[in-house]
């Protein structure tokens, strides 16, 4: 059936995660105000709450599928704030790509770690098929040989390991391009610095190097079995992973733009600036319509974003739902905190409130996980039929 | 529960009025907008999917299977898509029988409901506009004051759709509160004294094939028994909700049918050795309609089913409405676009799609309808 009320289970969880980002938030300008430091992995405020991922086990027949929640709680952390959100432990990106792509041996063996991804270099973003970094197999020792830089690596401080995008023969293209799971600690693989950004900046965003960089042969994501004789099976192998993430990172972006417009709303009410859902037209000002518009925006991006986890609950394939959430929700994310600063005028961009954070922090919402321009030409190339070539 | 999954109930009955959209309406919208006829035919054949007695309780004469807003929604994009004037003629009686089912006294139904358990097309209409560059539905000038045991209801209305014919009118006036709270809602008989109805339909960009009629109401006295509800009165804003609901979900299955028939052309269409389709130029807005088709989509099933559920649903479908505003039109034009030079010409029926789309989403259209 189609529906979209939550049921008292649904409700509870969401109320806990947003009880504990409002604690979150106020760590947020601390943090922003510190980038170096590391906001730590429990508040001593917010230690009695349960994982709110944990509580998704049990899932009766009115609640909503895990995914559906998943993304729920995902913008509600994000809602207190984007970095001081707790329980990052639970993984990184690269965790996703070990689910999606990892033997069975693998996954157990990497179970519980905290993996970043290393996909964009100094000289290939968007373009991830471009990868420079090299592996090249030492059969006699068994061990895959990694050269190379990569930049703009989430969590790349903190996570344990990392799965590496480099490509074992460059004129396969796109086919040649596999990932490896790099440890920590592996002689050869340097964490070269953090970097500085316009926003989300406590959160560790990290380049490395490797440098002769040796590791185990069994450590290519998915195994021998996974090097295709042609075609681009590995490549797209590695895609799936964006198949789920994309519509958790605009869900992350869009509970920022929803802290943005309550926020606004909140602040222009206490000055008796409201809006009355019946009037019409004519009944509002420019500003109660500019509210409305945001709101809109923000609740059909946010809808987008539940439709394509709810597609992927009912084990249906969601590709272009999930570009479509991540082209909208970047967007909105975008859009949505600029409009909030128009309309709070001068106070609006004021270090007092956490707003201009706001602003900058979801700015990247459109860029990374694919930039909303990328999101489009996937769409594009769905609807139409077009290959790669076709659509450019 | 957050779903997105439509019954099998609900997928077969979509998949019957797009049926019907395809072989009723798609061929039928040009000449009727050009000659501007609304063929009776027509009315007929739509009154015999049920849309308006299908939800009346089995009690007074109807299908009796029940008002459902998700399955309305779900019904009404397929119309639209077919033609949205013809979708909103089909519907003009259930602008008048939906509320009356919702919040009708027990003495009302009874004595309207059955007009509309027949096999023939019955027209009622409901009359909200007003003839001001303001109209405001919020503060109507169309007065409902005390008189005697019952009411004298004095203003002027515009567009009112197949108002020639109906039987009733529903009349939508501002009561003694002010606001959406203080609307009412009369059964006014079409014949009532001092009640007249243009001699001639009014014309408009867009929706040339349904007849719409200004009513002037010169102290049209009525008694007690025809105020909607009784002293309760109806909920104004769930009424609204109702309508905007309903008018987004028109919009949304206006933007699908543009976004439908302009895809395929970008991919005919060659201009500089190549399909249009292979320009980002033309293929991002594409993608576009692409992601604003289906975010329309679920706003409007998000108000629908806060209504099916009974709650206040003002807010989602102001949203809805609001987004329907902005993105339908952007869509018409876009689709317009890619037609070039061909979307100009009225063969093809992106020009008159394009002038429905500006006439949906009008006054927030309540109006329209």
């Amino acid at each position: 059936m189609i529906d979209f009320t939550l049921s008292e289970k649904d409700e509870q969880i969401l109320t806990a995660v947003r009880e504990e980002a409002l604690i979150c938030r106020r760590y947020a300008r601390y943090y922003d105000d510190h980038e170096e430091e590391f906001a730590p992995d429990q508040l001593p405020e917010a230690k009695d709450f349960k994982n709110p991922y944990a509580l998704l086990t049990k899932r009766d027949e009115l609640d909503s599928s895990m995914g559906v929640m998943s993304m729920l709680i995902s913008a509600g952390q994000t809602w207190g704030d984007y970095t001081v959100r707790m329980r990052r432990g639970t993984g990184g990106l690269g965790n996703a790509a070990l689910r999606a792509s990892g033997t069975p041996e693998q996954q157990q063996r990497w179970n519980g770690k905290t993996l970043a991804m290393a996909i964009t270099e100094p000289g290939c973003g968007s373009d991830s098929k471009a990868v420079q970094t090299t592996a090249v197999l030492d059969a006699a020792k068994n061990e895959w040989v990694l050269n190379g830089e990569k930049i703009f690596v989430t969590t790349g401080c903190r996570a344990e390991g990392v799965v590496v995008w480099a490509t074992i023969d460059k004129r396969a293209g796109r086919a040649g391009i596999k990932s490896f799971i790099v440890m920590k600690g592996t002689p050869g693989f340097e964490v070269t610095h953090k970097e500085k950004k316009l926003g989300i900046r406590a959160d560790d965003t990290a380049a490395y190097v490797f440098r002769d960089c040796r590791i185990p042969r069994d450590h290519l994501l998915g195994g021998d079995e996974s090097i295709p004789k042609e075609g681009a099976g590995g490549f797209k192998g590695v895609m799936r992973t964006f198949n789920m993430t994309r519509p958790a990172v605009a869900a992350i972006g869009l509970g920022i733009a929803q802290a943005a417009l309550d926020f606004t709303r909140d602040s222009l009410a206490a000055e008796g600036v409201d809006v009355d859902w019946n009037a019409g037209l004519h009944g509002r000002s420019a500003v109660q319509q500019e509210l409305i518009e945001i709101e809109a925006d923000i609740e059909a991006a946010m809808l987008s974003v539940l439709h394509a986890s709810w597609l992927s609950g009912e084990a249906k394939p969601n590709n272009l739902e999930a570009s479509v959430s991540k082209a909208k929700g970047g967007e909105i994310a975008r859009t949505a905190t600029q409009r909030c600063i128009a309309l709070l005028g001068s106070l609006g961009i004021s270090f007092d409130y956490l707003l201009e954070k706001w602003f900058r922090d979801c700015r990247i919402t459109d860029i990374y996980e694919g930039t909303g321009q990328i999101q489009r030409l996937i769409i594009a190339r769905d609807i139409l039929g077009y290959s790669a070539a076709e659509l450019s | 529960m957050i779903s997105f999954g439509p019954t099998e109930e609900q997928e077969l009955v979509r998949d019957t009025v797009h049926e019907f959209a395809q072989s009723e309406m798609r061929e039928r919208a040009r000449p009727c907008d050009e000659k501007r006829e609304l063929p009776e035919e027509f009315l007929q054949k739509s009154w015999e999917l049920g849309l308006v007695a299908g939800a009346i309780p089995e009690a007074y004469g109807g299908g009796g299977t029940g008002r459902s807003p998700v399955t309305n929604a779900l019904v009404l994009e397929e119309l639209a898509w077919g033609d949205v004037p013809l979708a909103a003629a089909a519907l003009t009686p259930g602008l008048f029988a939906q509320p009356l089912l919702d919040f009708g006294t027990d003495a009302q139904k009874q004595q309207f409901l059955p007009l509309f358990a027949g096999s023939r097309f019955h027209a009622a209409t409901l009359a909200l506009l007003e003839p001001t560059f303001s109209f405001e539905v919020s503060s109507l000038r169309t007065v409902a004051e005390p008189k005697g045991s019952g009411f004298s209801l004095s203003g002027k209305k515009r567009l009112v759709p197949l108002a020639a014919d109906a039987s009733h009118l529903l009349l939508v006036a501002r009561g003694a509160r002010d606001g959406v709270a203080g609307l009412e809602a009369f059964i006014v008989p079409r014949d009532a004294k001092g009640l007249s109805i243009a001699p001639e339909p009014e014309r408009t960009l867009g929706f040339q094939c349904l007849p719409r009629y200004g009513v002037t109401l010169e102290r049209v006295e009525v008694p007690a028994e025809a105020r909607l509800g009784g002293e309760r009165g109806i909920d104004g804003s769930r009424l609204l909700a109702m309508l905007r609901t309903a008018t987004a979900a028109l919009g949304l299955g206006l933007a699908r049918g543009v976004y439908e028939l302009a895809l395929p052309y970008a991919k005919e269409r060659v201009a500089f050795g190549q399909p249009i389709a292979q320009k980002q130029a033309i293929a991002f807005m594409l993608a576009e309609m692409q992601i604003e088709v289906s975010s329309l989509r679920h706003l409007v099933w998000k108000a629908a089913s806060l209504l099916e559920h009974g709650l206040d649903a003002s807010r989602a479908a102001t949203l809805a409405l609001a987004y329907a505003t902005r993105e339908v039109m952007k869509i018409a034009d876009n689709g317009l676009q890619i037609f070039g030079g061909h979307g100009y010409i009225r063969e093809y029926p992106v020009e008159m799609w394009y002038r429905n789309a500006r006439a949906l989403t009008v006054n927030e259209s309540v109006a329209a309808l």
